[in-house]
């Protein structure tokens, strides 16, 4: 046996973009290796200039239709800390409900139909309804409750509406959160059939210690604020972001890759519970348990079951968020017309994600910057398709791609999101 | 007919939140997967195929590859459905049209000699012919089954008639006109329940300009609202700069 490999999996199914796989292998050793990012460029940066400040937050939310709410929170953190407004206290109470809705819905939707088809042998999850209708029912049962809650709030979950610098265009009634609190309370039987499942899968065994980056904080599990914690190089302010985070452009790609002090990272579910694990509510512990993830975790494919956890953990955190009805937070800020910068991070699904805006006098963009969470995780995943070859190269070569392509799915990678602001160089003119 | 009529899910530049939105058809995908065959959904779907009757495409054109790709979806297609404000109106992908490329280029890539096939924002019927339209940013989701079910019966979707207000009316949700707030709902083409100003923001007209609006009406109860032409021409090209409406 020689082990030549000649892997091209073009367009990569069940993720959320356009992007290929690319491997070549030669005697066994690897001579070419690229997750290619092929989705179009949009040039958000060039939309937002000459933008008012005002409407920043509901154009960045069609960065992403997953990921709406994230972009807007982490928008809506650089509008304020741009402009220096601070929110109220019940205002910050309804992003985070809003921001853990989403994240049950995105991780819920990426391990419902988009992982669990996979562990089945199964291509969709039309096929895996027919073999495992259990388990669709309760995955679609907890995105459609995701999605209820959003709605519930700000209308609907792609592009929320209402949510504004300063304070929500219209709070919502008391009938709302007796509503909400119902509608989470409801998901925990779903949840449980999740874990359930998860319990019983075997992804393939794949060790690879990295820097986990995520925010943190000290007195919650850090999703809508906090600082930059990385497990090798310690605490950055979110205002410092670009010592941390090093964008490096990548010649096959159209989104650059993000490393810090030349390494990789990774961020998402797996470097949030590893850095902040003890601050996750007691539920969530419960669930890490029968998950036997109770301690941080240095193989890839947990970012599954981190998110698995995640999800039990928005739902009670967001019970406790709305245990009494939360008092109008007041009407979103009228003068913005100002000059300054400012820089806001939230926890995304697929990780940290930052917005940088700067305005002039009369509150219009200038200039923007975001970076997105998938683009951080690139190189990441190229270092753990390396470390995984040699393990898996005596396997047929179908079996080979799908082993590499249940990889790049753990980590969740949203492309159509990760090349909008970034660098990019191709070679010879060729988009991969 | 027996025969389940064959669907495809395309997606050019855009978000993908409207093919998130067929997603987010929880509980009626069921009965929908009964009464058609899925079978190009990219996003959804590992076995894809080329054989399909009726195609969704969801975002804009803006390279030359994603032209070559539209118009064999629709040699392909019986039926093409544009999803969503940036298939169907540019939406604010579009707000970078009145820029040079260059400015793009550098902007984003500190360069200009990378994506030389990138170009102006397209409507997908600026490229190919489109049938029908399922409008908004993102879609309305039901509207999506109307549209699915009306094809199957062999009906043309028709979409309504009607302004923004006249769904806003009927919630009834207080005006936000009158509360001096910049709205477009009366020129903008309902359907999609005025979903925005019921959680109290103006409408931007995401679904597109109603043939016969009285724009010249609007423009003026907004001037006298002290609304400059600056600002509602800023507002009507977040998502309509290619259809050229100016106050």
């Amino acid at each position: 046996m020689t082990h030549d490999i000649h892997i091209r999996i073009p367009h990569v199914t069940r993720v959320e973009g356009h992007g290929n796989i690319v491997l070549d292998v030669k005697s066994g050793k690897i001579e070419e290796l690229r997750l290619e990012i092929v989705e179009s460029p949009r040039f958000f940066e060039v939309m937002l200039k000459g933008r008012p400040i005002t409407e920043v937050p509901g154009i960045t939310s069609r960065i992403c239709g997953i990921c709406a709410i994230s972009h807007t929170c982490a928008s809506l953190r650089a509008c304020e800390a741009t402009l220096g407004i601070t929110p109220s206290a019940e205002t910050i109470i309804l992003r985070k409900v809003l921001l853990n809705a989403e994240i049950l819905q995105s991780h819920i939707l990426h391990l419902g139909l988009l992982v669990l088809p996979d562990f089945f042998g199964k291509g969709s999850v039309i096929e895996l309804a027919k073999t495992e209708p259990e388990a669709v029912q309760a995955a679609l049962r907890l995105k459609a409750a995701a999605n209820e809650i959003a709605a519930l709030f700000t209308g609907r979950h792609v592009h929320p509406i209402g949510m504004a610098i300063g304070g929500f265009k219209a709070w919502p009634e008391k009938k709302v959160f007796s509503k909400a609190r119902a509608v989470l309370e409801g998901t925990q039987k779903d949840l449980d059939a999740m874990v359930s499942v998860f319990k019983t899968l075997t992804p393939p065994p794949l060790e690879r210690a990295t820097n986990y980056v995520s925010l943190t904080a000290d007195k919650e599990y850090a999703l809508y604020d906090g600082v930059i914690k990385r497990s090798i190089g310690g605490i950055t302010k979110v205002a410092d972001y670009k010592d941390v985070i090093n964008e490096e452009v990548v010649r096959y790609s159209t989104a650059k890759q993000s490393k810090s002090n030349g390494k990789s990272i990774m961020v998402g579910a797996l470097s949030r519970l590893n850095n902040n694990f003890p601050l996750i509510s007691g539920e969530a512990k419960d669930a890490a348990k029968k998950l036997g993830m109770a301690e941080p975790s240095i193989k890839p494919f947990d970012n599954n079951t981190a998110q698995l956890i995640e999800c039990v953990h928005t739902v009670y955190d967001s019970l406790k968020l709305l245990e009494r009805d939360i008092p109008d937070g007041g009407p979103p800020a009228r003068a913005t017309n100002k000059a300054g910068r400012g820089v806001g991070a939230v926890e995304a699904p697929r990780g940290t994600l930052y917005h940088e805006y700067e305005t002039d006098k009369d509150g219009i963009v200038v200039s923007a910057n975001c970076i997105i969470p998938t683009a951080q995780n690139l190189a990441n995943i190229e270092r753990d398709i390396e470390a995984i070859v040699p393990s898996i190269i005596k396997e047929p070569q179908e079996k080979i791609a799908l082993t590499l392509e249940m990889l790049v799915r753990a980590y969740d990678p949203c492309i159509s999101c990760s090349t909008h602001f970034l660098d990019v160089k191709l070679i010879g003119g060729g988009n991969g | 007919m027996s025969v389940r009529p064959k669907i495809g899910v395309f997606s050019f530049s855009s978000c993908e939140g409207c093919q998130l939105q067929i997603l987010n058809l929880e509980r009626e995908i069921p009965a929908i997967a009964g009464l058609v065959e899925l079978v190009n959904f990219r996003e959804a779907m590992n076995k894809i195929s080329d054989d399909y009757a009726i195609a969704f495409v969801e975002g804009s054109i803006t390279r030359e590859k994603e032209v070559a790709e539209v118009e064999a979806i629709r040699k392909q297609a019986k039926i093409l459905v544009s999803l969503g404000a940036c298939a169907h109106l540019g939406g604010v992908n579009s707000l970078k049209n009145p820029k040079p490329k260059e400015e793009w280029l550098k902007t984003v890539y500190k360069t200009t000699d990378v994506f030389t096939d990138t170009f102006e924002t397209k409507r997908v019927s600026d490229v190919v012919k489109v049938d029908y339209d399922i409008p908004g940013c993102p879609i309305d989701k039901f509207e999506f089954v109307r549209t699915v079910f009306a094809l199957l019966a062999g009906v043309a979707p028709r979409l309504p008639d009607k302004p923004v207000c006249a769904e806003c009316r009927v919630k009834p949700n207080p005006c936000l006109v009158e509360d001096n707030e910049l709205c477009l709902g009366s020129i903008t083409r309902a359907g999609c329940g005025a979903i925005c100003p019921t959680y109290g923001e103006e409408c931007v007209a995401c679904r597109g300009v109603l043939k016969d609006a009285n724009i010249k009406g609007l423009t003026k109860i907004l001037n006298d609202r002290g609304h400059s032409k600056t600002a509602i021409n800023g507002k009507l090209e977040l998502f309509n700069l290619l259809a050229k409406i100016e106050v």
